[in-house]
């Protein structure tokens, strides 16, 4: 495959990016989209040139660590999938592939297509736990969980925190995020104990982070490598609104 | 950004939203009741008589209070999470976005802000005549004759052109907002999530059509 490359490009956290546009021949369909990068990467250092810096980890979809706004969707044009898993065969033979960060306030770009995402953490420190007493561990069945809401906290903690869901909000939301890890545990016993402070402290946190306000387009939920519902959104809602009012 | 308002959370400022934008709903099936009695053809006998009501009962007038309170903090509160919102992505994308969302449901602070011009247009045609701001032949006894006043403008094509576009706006406004409201205020469940779906698309179109069937009414029948 033949393609063009549209990156963008940004020397450090206080530069001013731009858009460079490249050339790159010999890419098979059957590549990854990261490692199409990693390609590219190393016909820029065998240039003397500064390669192309991205977030990546663990390359089958569960670390979280892709970051990557392809031709005006994160994570590229395939659905449920994160960069790493895309391949190479979404696209075709001479396509324009235009590469972008994540755009949000909260989402600094450090260098190129790398973006600060330390906002998810200082969210998760809020109120991401439960309280557990040290020493052995208990029996398992003295906290009975029925098998639904077991499946709904473990569907909404399949979140991997990537922050595609700001990335596709129109507003950069964060509410997808927020609302699996309030979700996760609301739906569990053993998330009641700081169920109501969790809720409070980590929409404050997220406020306070500059993250835009939910306008329920669920661009959040289409885009999410996981599939987290916008029904935790909801369920984030009826959480925050029980903390208040009771 | 520091006043005790602005520092409301967001969730905050959403529910205030739904729970008004839900009132606002409410008011428009008893505004479109009373619009309707304009096409009974009984001399305004209904629709002068529910005018009076409206203005003359001191529950209403109660009501009217939190009407205007209703509109005022629903459009700023709207402003507000919208200006927040802008603020969140300084950087725009190069290339818009092409993820799948219900179309409208991207525009409701422009499909608002022309709701908000209609609404000032309405008041100057009608309320501001209420309170004798604005002059009217129409007016006896201190009380404006809306049954003779409403024609006057329906009868003017490019009003009555305005009017129907304007609510076919309102019917894109609402459309989103009915769901959204429900949504904010944590009502999703598969069990009740399609019943909302349809009764609000349902309402979106059903209301604005029936305020539309006036000026159709008054321009091509009467």
């Amino acid at each position: 495959m033949k393609l063009t490359l549209k990156i963008w490009r940004q020397k450090d956290a206080k530069s001013t990016g731009k858009f460079v546009t490249y050339s790159l021949d010999n890419i098979s369909p059957n590549c990854s989209f990261l490692e199409m990068l990693d390609i590219f990467n190393e016909q820029q250092i065998s240039q003397d040139k500064d390669p192309v810096v991205f977030d990546h980890d663990c390359r089958e979809g569960i670390c979280g660590m892709c970051s990557l706004y392809i031709n005006g969707r994160p994570h590229g044009p395939d659905d449920a999938v994160t960069a790493c898993q895309l391949h190479m065969r979404k696209f075709s033979d001479g396509d324009t592939i235009t590469i972008e960060p994540w755009r949000a306030k909260p989402f600094p770009v450090i260098k190129d297509l790398m973006v600060d995402r330390t906002a998810f953490d200082k969210i998760i420190q809020e109120g991401g736990y439960i309280s557990v007493n040290t020493g052995g561990a208990a029996e398992a069945n003295n906290i009975l969980v029925s098998k639904v809401n077991a499946e709904l906290a473990m569907d909404a903690a399949a979140c991997i925190g990537c922050g595609a869901c700001v990335a596709a909000c129109k507003n950069a939301s964060a509410m997808l995020f927020v609302s699996a890890k309030i979700s996760q545990f609301a739906l569990l016993p053993q998330g009641q104990i700081e169920a109501k402070e969790r809720v409070k402290k980590m929409v404050k946190t997220m406020d306070e982070l500059g993250f835009g306000n939910c306008t329920n387009t669920y661009a959040c939920e289409a885009e999410c490598p996981k599939l987290i519902s916008r029904s935790n959104i909801a369920r984030l809602n009826r959480e925050f609104m029980c903390a208040k009012v009771i | 950004m520091n006043s005790s308002f602005l520092r409301f959370s967001s969730i905050t400022k959403k529910i205030w939203m739904a729970f008004l934008g839900i009132f606002l709903m409410i008011f428009l099936v008893i505004h479109l009741g009373i619009n309707l009695c304009l096409l009974r053809g009984d001399g305004g006998a209904w629709f002068n008589a529910a005018a009076h009501f409206m203005g003359t009962n001191y529950i209403v007038k109660v009501f009217e209070v939190v009407l205007f309170a209703g509109f005022i903090f629903h459009i700023l509160i709207g402003i507000i999470l919208q200006i927040q919102n802008w603020m969140a992505r300084p950087i725009r994308y190069k290339v818009n976005n092409k993820t799948y969302t219900p179309f409208l449901s991207k525009y409701m602070i422009y499909t608002g802000g022309i709701v908000l011009v209609f609404l000032i247009i309405h008041f100057m045609n009608f309320y501001f005549i209420k309170l004798g701001w604005v002059s009217n032949p129409h007016i006896s006894n201190g009380e404006p004759d809306f049954y003779l006043i409403a024609p006057e403008l329906f009868i003017q094509p490019f009003y009555s052109f305005l009017y129907i576009v304007l609510f076919i706006i309102l019917g894109f406004h609402l459309n989103h907002a009915f769901q959204a409201a429900w949504q904010t205020l944590g009502v999703n469940h598969p069990q009740y999530n399609n019943c909302i779906h349809w009764f609000g698309t349902l309402y979106a179109i059903l209301i604005p059509l029936g305020f539309i069937i006036i000026p159709i009414f008054f321009l091509f029948i009467r």
